[in-house]
């Protein structure tokens, strides 16, 4: 898997100046864009695993709905294999080849399908099957591949825990023989035992099928477990972007620090001994963002120079992107 | 040692729904000293959160304490009646809830929900309340507590607002804060605000915390002992130190084996097999026997009375049996279990 990762440079996700803004009321006449995503630009590679962590609203997921085009981007780039995606022929090309896993296992699968309804609707969308007998035996391979018992296809979702409905959405994710899955906080609304169990599944998935993952999460260890590179953003931007081992030992922009430093350590003598970088305040609303970084209003080391102006997402080490005024500093 | 602040033994609490009963705690014991942060760890439906239901007495109305003794301060409160757990609930033991978007009444002010919780368990008068909400609101530090008291709850944050609850729990003086889950909908950082804040008030006030969570993350962070459950019961009991570093029941084994850290990149997670038991179809053995790997043929005949491991540790698994008949180190503790019905 490891010889995968490090020859695999060519770019099977090229994400390039993404924008994905979102027209709110503020009054009953006037409107307002949310910046859910602001300039946002990166790439992931074949065969590679990107985790993407942030808090609520900082517009992880827009990111991964933006690349699918579930929302028409407001502007920048999507480019999938080497092609940029612009029409709405694009759009479909690209939906078999890339597809996404949903976090909420229960509010993500149609209650009245069964279970082999649910996970054949996107060979019935896209009509790959020749004949039924093709489409069973379909059914029944991913049903096989994600650990269900082939006799609970005619089953419907609510007969299933949420281990288990996260398999049978994986499994409605892998229909296609997808090249690219955005997995939007999968294992969240699991228990611990069960994550352990879907986050194996994912990995091995991922050495049988090649497949290359955005791995959405606000679980830094389950992040950091699974991914390759490690991307992190803060209200609608990326504030830096490095490999996965580089981030979590060496963080330099002073959000991802005090993210870290936040993680609870499931370890009480590294936990209690833990110094931890408390923020104070809460995330500004996206609607009133900060002038300048966004990360100011709370970090412990703004400068003037910090409102004034959005600093560049530049390369600091190889590999290693962060967007800070002080990197160089701090 | 003194009297333990709160003594529970052998606690069963089953819910009466259509399908049968549901036994969600079943014969839970433990004890918790004043001062200290007991953690309650558990899968959902172990009975974490009806154990501490059950203490409050604030069970849905299918729910029923069937036996055991909940004693507070050598009170009695099982079968105490309602006007006694009025004077206990919030006055002696407070809960705060997992979701703080959902437990403040959005139709009132926040000054307004304070003043009443103040008002209705202390003889102050409605100015009394009001500056005493204000010191609350200041010692949970939430900025510019004047202006806040006049705000509704949707005008606050997740974290602004899981303060106010704290705020709410503590403006009494409880002895014991129970915590079900109360960083679960927080975001990282704001879950590290409100872990700090829970534990400088804790050394403030001098109250005893029972913290329910999954996240043995947080556990590790805050508890100096710690209770682990399965399917109702206590599988395992010990130190924080204990309990992590030296676990003696196979499900905290495998919980502390599945969770990702810093050190397992790369590598393959050790799930538990199987998925957690319908409470309805509880085996006679020990619950967690179908999924344990080490079960033998005892453990899924009968269940595994608490045994001591030492001065600081229980646990309830044959496996300990086991080792403890191979190297003679074991003896079954006979005083606490409270079993012999």
């Amino acid at each position: 898997m490891s010889e995968i990762r490090e020859t695999g440079n060519d770019i099977l996700v090229d994400v390039r100046h993404l924008k994905q803004y979102f027209n709110i009321n503020v009054s009953p006449l006037k409107t307002k864009p949310l910046k859910a995503v602001d300039d946002v630009s990166f790439s992931i590679r074949r065969g590679e695993t990107l985790g993407l962590v942030g808090e609520s609203g900082c517009g992880k997921t827009t990111v991964g709905r933006s690349i699918l085009h579930l929302y028409q981007p407001t502007g920048g780039e999507v480019i999938f294999d080497g092609r940029p995606v612009k029409s709405k022929k694009d759009i479909a090309e690209l939906r078999k080849k890339a597809t996404m896993v949903f976090q909420d296992p229960y509010s993500s699968l149609d209650p009245r399908m069964t279970v082999s309804d649910i996970i054949a609707e996107p060979l019935d969308i896209h009509k790959v099957f020749r004949n039924k007998a093709e489409r069973e035996a379909k059914i029944l391979e991913l049903m096989d591949r994600v650990g269900l018992n082939s006799e609970h296809a005619s089953r419907y979702a609510h007969e299933f825990s949420g281990g288990q409905r996260q398999r049978i959405g994986i499994a409605r994710a892998l229909s296609l023989n997808p090249e690219f899955i955005v997995c939007d906080e999968p294992v969240s609304a699991l228990d611990v035992s069960i994550q352990a169990q879907v986050i194996n599944m994912f990995v091995e998935l991922q050495e049988q099928m090649n497949l290359t993952y955005l791995f959405i999460a606000h679980d830094i260890l389950v992040v950091r477990h699974i991914s390759n590179r490690i991307a992190v953003m803060y209200l609608g931007k990326m504030v830096e972007l490095a490999d996965a081992a580089e981030i979590y030992d060496r963080p330099l922009h002073p959000y991802t620090r005090s993210l870290m430093s936040a993680v609870p350590q499931p370890d009480p003598i590294v936990a209690k001994a833990n110094k931890r970088i408390v923020l104070s305040g809460d995330i500004p609303s996206p609607l009133n963002a900060p002038s300048g970084c966004p990360f100011r209003t709370r970090c412990p080391h703004a400068t003037e120079a910090c409102a004034e102006s959005m600093p560049e997402f530049k390369e600091v080490a190889s590999g290693h992107f962060v967007a800070c005024h002080r990197v160089n500093e701090l | 040692m003194s009297e333990p602040l709160l003594k529970v033994r052998d606690l069963h609490t089953s819910f009466f729904t259509p399908a049968g009963e549901v036994k969600a705690v079943n014969g839970v014991s433990f004890n918790l000293d004043r001062g200290k942060v007991l953690g309650i760890v558990g899968e959902s439906g172990s009975g974490k959160s009806v154990t501490a239901y059950s203490i409050m007495q604030i069970l849905a109305s299918t729910g029923k304490i069937v036996s055991g003794s909940i004693k507070l301060d050598g009170q009695e409160l099982v079968g105490a009646g309602e006007s006694v757990m009025k004077t206990i609930r919030g006055n002696k033991v407070s809960i705060i809830f997992q979701d703080p978007m959902t437990s403040l009444n959005p139709t009132y002010t926040i000054g307004h929900q304070l003043v009443e919780a103040i008002m209705l368990h202390t003889n102050r008068n409605k100015a009394e309340a009001k500056a005493r909400a204000l010191e609350m609101l200041r010692l949970v530090n939430v900025n510019e507590p004047e202006k806040r008291l006049k705000q509704y709850p949707f005008e606050h944050s997740g974290g602004m607002r899981q303060r106010v609850m704290i705020a709410m729990a503590l403006a009494c003086e409880p002895d014991i804060l129970i915590a079900d889950e109360p960083t679960t909908a927080l975001d990282v950082t704001i879950q590290a605000q409100i872990l700090e804040l829970m534990k400088d008030l804790q050394k403030e006030l001098g109250m005893a915390i029972i913290m329910i969570t999954h996240d043995l993350g947080v556990v590790a962070q805050m508890c100096d002992e710690v209770i682990v459950m399965y399917a109702g019961s206590i599988c395992e009991q010990g130190t924080a130190e204990e309990i992590f570093y030296n676990p003696k029941h196979e499900y905290t084994k495998g919980l502390m084996h599945s969770i990702p850290t810093a050190d397992t990149a790369g590598q393959k997670l050790q799930p538990i097999t199987g998925t957690p038991i319908d409470l309805l179809n509880m085996p006679e053995g020990c619950p967690f026997a179908p999924r344990c790997d080490a079960a033998m043929k005892i453990c899924i005949k009968s269940r595994c009375e608490r045994m001591r491991i030492n001065e600081e540790h229980f646990a309830a698994c044959w496996m300990n049996v086991k080792e403890g008949i191979e190297n003679g180190t074991i003896v079954p503790e006979e005083e606490k279990g409270g079993e012999n019905e």
